[in-house]
């Protein structure tokens, strides 16, 4: 129980610190690499809720091939910097009350209203794992598996359209 | 066992760092990675949830939110080139010519 608890406090520090870091870093390739921290601290949270398909899916999608092109954008463009100056003066100050709102909101609503959730149940055996998973996967989801499949396809057609070289004269 | 309470309080707030990048940077590509973190705080909440429930259903949910934010981040990095090449920058306050 307490080796838990230690554990789970460890990891949302970090969380936290990495997405702050996320938020506040100047150069995009640190952005990055504190996100792919992040998706890795979140990962070992999966772990710890009973879920180690979806955290190892999450290291090798997120932490591997999202975060591989994000990086392999960012040095391609070479725009790690802006300028600073923005449009809008305003905004930043705005934004972080609206946040700050937000997040009180929620607080409010985990924390101190009283709320009717059931205690976690220690997991049964084998939950979580690939095989359950994709039992569900391939018979209550089959169909929702198979359209995931076209929209990748799409996704993969529009990415190749959308940065192939256009003729010259088309060039708007 | 960690009570249910503080990972979705973890979630709330990842999830508000990820509106507050949306809101305050004017990099695309760092408006970009908040939405990612946002997505992964509530997948963060699914699979609370589901072990909460003890149902895999939330499982199989992250695993779709996952396919779909590998097509989205595909095509939303081939705008931003596609933009970058067209203005030379991916300021987010630059990209105005649509404006009425």
């Amino acid at each position: 129980m307490i080796p838990d608890m230690i554990l789970f406090i460890l990891l949302a520090i970090v969380a936290v610190t990495s997405a702050l870091g996320m938020l506040l870093s100047r150069s995009a390739v640190y952005s990055a690499l504190n996100l792919v921290l992040n998706f890795g601290t979140v990962a070992v949270l999966y772990l710890l809720l009973g879920a180690p398909f979806i955290a190892l899916a999450q290291i090798t999608v997120y932490a591997g091939a999202i975060m591989v092109l994000f990086l392999f954008v960012i040095m391609l463009l070479g725009v790690e910097q802006l300028r600073k100056g923005s449009a809008l003066p305003w905004q930043q100050t705005l934004a972080i009350i609206s946040g700050l709102l937000l997040l009180a909101l929620t607080a409010y609503v985990i924390f101190i209203r009283p709320m009717t959730l059931p205690q976690v149940s220690p997991t049964q055996l084998g939950f979580g794992t690939p095989g359950a998973i994709g039992e569900i996967l391939f018979n209550k989801y089959l169909l929702p598996f198979e359209v995931t499949s076209v929209l990748l396809l799409v996704a993969m057609i529009g990415a190749i359209v959308l940065t192939g070289k256009r003729e010259p004269k088309t060039k708007t | 066992m960690v009570p249910i309470q503080y990972f979705i309080g973890l979630s709330a707030i990842l999830f508000t760092i990820g509106i507050l990048g949306v809101l305050i940077r004017r990099n695309a590509i760092i408006i970009f990675m908040s939405v990612e973190l946002m997505l992964n705080s509530a997948n963060l909440a699914f699979i609370t949830f589901a072990r909460m429930y003890q149902s895999l259903d939330g499982q199989v949910f992250v695993f779709f939110v996952m396919a779909v934010a590998a097509a989205e981040v595909a095509v939303g990095l081939a705008l931003i080139v596609a933009i970058f090449r067209n203005k030379q920058s991916i300021d987010v306050d630059q990209i105005n010519s649509l404006h009425g």
